[in-house]
């Protein structure tokens, strides 16, 4: 009988580059910025690294395929490198394996870590284009923006919302996340915005404007985990553990099968229901201290918090609207400005959300830092809304 | 008796203003100031002869006509060269493998000599009955007189024994090496002589000879004819054939001009159907002339059959499904008449396309041919080995099942104006089947402001992409509001 991962694995170091259009490096030095904090931070010696995950979504604009790069790039000492691509949840598949070899007892201490060069490419947004040989021919080749802006769409016509209703609620969604990031000194974005700004900005996907839209960023982050036991004899104190950790995947029921609505994300719900029971929490709305959720849109934000129970299934406007979400509000979400400030190199990004909760459980967050908060949990999707992947993450006080 | 039992037509929907065409030249041609009347179909960037012909014989064959023992597809802008561009209209409808094929093209007769040999072969007893369908997209330059002249449009006929429309009577046939006009293998556009010349020595010398031995053969005089075919863009030139002849001047069909344009080797089909559709009473002789290098004249009798058919779509109901556009850029835009600033997202269209998986996927790709579960019932595309309904998931219960003629309804969209698409916004979104499926697609002929949840679409076969380093054209379903 699986007994789950529940305080199996402690984080024993974490770090995270500055995010953002990094002309100046390439994905090499951003992977030996985030490990050299990472390292750092774990106080142990590279040698002492028993096996590493690493994740990198486009493989064609950044290092290449394999685990070479991370090995190479870090002068790792010949140890196994896995990577691992499970589209914007790569991060937090790296950090699962890693964190799976720990509680296999096959590793002492293995590493995450996460990194995407996007700024290479010669436009604005993400790399478009369908993978393989048959996807191309038939499936409708939109960017991410348009592709979650569906949600939209949907989500009006479930609830009887009306786009003005919507457009400001999402507005309020970013204006939350950019002063969130106006206080972090390694985000992407770092300028506040008003509600006014973020409704008129130019139109990118109806009906999703410039300021509904995340940062396309350059950036790298790493994860160093353990046993608590052995985190214990390295002298570390306030210890954070991981208390859930479940991944959801589609199998082409939403985008096969008429019994989704388009509204919501139906692996998110799941892997969130799991989480909870795995980490034993029974009113996420009443116990969860802070989260950081996948807000590639403002959107995917605003539908999301209801999918993790956080809001009630079309309540989202309403607590937005209330402050719900806000820095100062009863659950802060993005406190380091998520996605749409910190940034979002693919491949990191699973991991940087962990790099901010570790923080803030650790009271290490400066400026950001919140009160007291028990436990943090991170939400990391990759795909679309009617296909994709999604991870969730319970972090919490090692007891 | 042989003749044709079922006909179908298509004009894209959008309909270029010939005074946007004017206006934008007029500065350098002052004679095309008084040529700004009327309107030009005009396809949009995502159609070409196959599609179009596609709609056309969908029209046609809808309700379950006798599937044709061959196909005939005419054209003289087919998209492809060395690919049966019939096999494409086939698999796009489905029909069965066991078809005879044949394109005809390389002159604007192409429609009618098709029609021709199709009415050979089933008058021979080679075939029980075949579907004629001719499409046609030609290019121009612009500021060219076929800039003004043409338009974009299709027709389909099936031909056979039973059921029959209208009787085939008779026909003359001419070839005659007179060029009005050439396009050579390599070149896009038209090379044309002067109308005056084609007018007085090429039709009015080459068509009434055909014409008058075709009738005789039949037993008839001019004077009987109460429909005359025929189409030229050139000033009085049917007309004074017609009166050389000797027919009504009453009988002259509309060539269509003002409302569509000419649609080149298609354009005798469409001109028949459309007199089919909105003139022609039983028991009516109907003269159809080709002109290209010579000269099909066939004569034609509606039955008594005629008054009871209502075609899926005629060639009348598609002009009377019209969207006036006003901007001639967009119409440049789409035939690659200027050098536009695409962008790198349109870059990647660019790649090769795995021909062994089209292949594969023929029935998917062409024919929207997704599954049916035996086991539960669900519908789905495409079909996979595993059924895709939760309470279901049977293993290798799904049976052929096209989507194309399924209602269905958008469940979410958008308008992107980030992706690359030659017509922005590109619309997209999920399209849900009412008797269940659903995938997200392309939306075409949509226009900003009008795509909502829960509106009716209808799928449509179109052009997906064009990988332009290779010359290949790959073609999709796409949803269109109902």
């Amino acid at each position: 009988m699986a007994t789950g991962i529940k305080d199996k694995v402690a984080i024993l170091g974490m770090g995270c580059s500055r995010f953002g259009e990094r002309w100046e490096s390439g994905a090499e030095e951003l992977m030996v910025e985030a490990f050299g904090e990472a390292i750092e931070d774990a106080g142990i010696d590279v040698s002492e690294i028993d096996a590493a995950w690493f994740s990198t979504h486009y493989e064609e604009i950044n290092v290449g395929k394999g685990g070479l790069p991370l090995s190479i790039a870090l002068r790792l000492p010949n140890i196994a490198v896995t990577r691992v691509e499970n589209f914007c949840a790569s991060g937090s598949e790296a950090f699962r394996g890693a964190v799976y070899a720990v509680a296999s007892g096959a590793c002492d201490i293995a590493l995450a870590l996460g990194v995407e060069k996007l700024k290479d490419t010669g436009y604005g947004g993400l790399p478009g284009g369908l993978g393989g040989t048959l996807a191309p021919q038939w499936v409708a080749k939109g960017s991410a923006p348009g592709s979650f802006a569906q949600l939209a769409s949907a989500y009006q016509a479930k609830h009887g919302v009306a786009r003005e209703d919507l457009k400001r609620a999402i507005a309020h969604v970013s204006v939350k996340s950019h002063a969130n990031g106006a206080k972090n000194p390694k985000a992407h974005l770092r300028r506040e915005i008003t509600e006014e700004a973020a409704i008129n900005a130019p139109m990118i996907a109806e009906p999703l404007g410039l300021y509904d839209c995340c940062g396309v960023s350059d950036g790298a982050a790493a994860a160093i985990v353990t046993t608590p036991k052995i985190a214990k004899k390295l002298g570390k104190e306030n210890i954070v553990s991981v208390k859930a950790l479940q991944l959801s995947l589609s199998n082409g029921s939403e985008s096969g099968h008429n019994s989704w609505d388009g509204s919501y994300f139906h692996t998110t719900r799941i892997a969130a229901r799991k989480a909870y029971a795995e980490a034993g929490v029974k009113t996420p709305r009443q116990q969860v201290s802070m989260f950081e959720c996948h807000d590639c849109f403002s959107i995917t934000e605003m539908v999301t918090v209801e999918d993790l129970q956080l809001s009630d299934e079309g309540g989202a406007i309403k607590d937005v609207m209330d402050g719900f979400y806000d820095a100062d509000g009863r659950i802060p979400c993005q406190i380091d400005g998520g996605l749409k400030c910190f940034g979002h190199p693919i491949g990191a990004s699973g991991i940087r959300m962990l790099y901010e909760m570790y923080l803030q459980l650790q009271g290490r967050a400066g400026e950001r830092q919140l009160p007291d908060p028990s436990i943090g949990m991170t939400h990391n999707l990759g795909g679309s809304p009617m296909s994709n992947v999604a991870a969730v993450c319970i972090v919490g006080a090692y007891a | 008796m042989v003749g044709i039992t079922a006909f179908g037509g298509y004009v894209p929907k959008r309909r270029l203003q010939r005074q946007a065409i004017v206006d934008a030249h007029v500065w350098a041609d002052p004679s095309l100031a008084n040529k700004g009347r009327g309107e030009r179909a005009m396809a949009n960037w995502d159609e070409d002869a196959v599609t179009m012909a596609v709609e056309a014989a969908r029209a046609c064959l809808h309700g379950g006509a006798q599937e044709p023992g061959a196909i005939y597809f005419a054209s003289t802008s087919a998209p492809f060269a060395d690919r049966q561009n019939a096999g494409i209209v086939s698999t796009a409808l489905s029909l069965p493998e066991s078809i005879a094929s044949l394109d005809i093209g390389a002159s604007q007769k192409a429609g009618t000599s098709a029609l021709l040999q199709a009415v050979g072969a089933v008058q021979g007893g080679l075939y029980e009955s075949a579907l004629v369908v001719a499409g046609e997209k030609r290019r121009s330059k612009a500021a060219s007189a076929g800039e003004l002249a043409y338009g974009d449009g299709a027709a389909a006929l099936t031909l056979g024994h039973e059921g029959v429309l209208v009787e085939f009577v008779s026909a003359q046939s001419a070839t005659v090496d007179f060029i009005d006009h050439f396009r050579s293998a390599t070149e896009t556009y038209d090379y044309a002589w002067e109308e005056r010349w084609i007018r007085d020595e090429g039709l009015a010398k080459i068509v009434p000879p055909c014409v008058a031995g075709a009738l005789a053969k039949a037993g008839l005089e001019a004077g009987d004819v109460d429909h005359f075919i025929m189409p030229s863009t050139i000033g009085r030139a049917v007309a004074g054939i017609a009166k050389k002849l000797g027919i009504a001047p009453a009988a002259i069909a509309d060539n269509l001009y003002a409302v569509m344009g000419e649609s080149g080797a298609a354009h005798p089909l469409v001109m028949l159907l459309h007199s089919l559709q909105t003139k022609a009473k039983r028991g009516e002789i109907l003269l159809l002339v080709g002109f290209g290098q010579g000269c099909d004249a066939i004569v034609l009798r509606s039955t008594a059959a005629l008054a009871d058919y209502r075609s899926a779509q005629g060639v009348a109901d598609a002009l009377a499904r019209r969207q006036p556009e006003e901007n001639y850029q967009k119409f440049l835009a789409f035939n690659d008449l200027i050098r536009l600033e695409k962008g790198m997202r349109a870059e990647a269209d660019d790649y090769k396309t795995a021909l062994s998986v089209t292949y594969r996927k023929r029935d998917m790709l062409l024919g929207l041919v997704g599954g049916r579960c035996t086991q539960c019932g669900a519908m789905q595309f495409p079909r996979t080995d595993i059924c895709v309904n939760p309470q279901c998931h049977a293993k290798g219960a799904q049976e052929p099942c096209s989507f194309r003629d399924q209602p269905a309804k958008i469940l979410t969209w958008s308008a992107d104006y980030l992706a690359y698409t030659a017509d922005p916004p590109s619309h997209y979104g999920m399209v849900a089947f009412d008797e269940g499926g659903r995938f997200m697609t392309d939306f075409t002929d949509a226009v900003v402001g009008g795509i909502e949840v829960g509106m009716p679409v209808r799928m449509v076969f179109r052009i997906k992409s064009v990988d332009r380093r290779r010359g290949f054209v790959r073609y999709f379903w796409k949803a269109t509001p109902a």
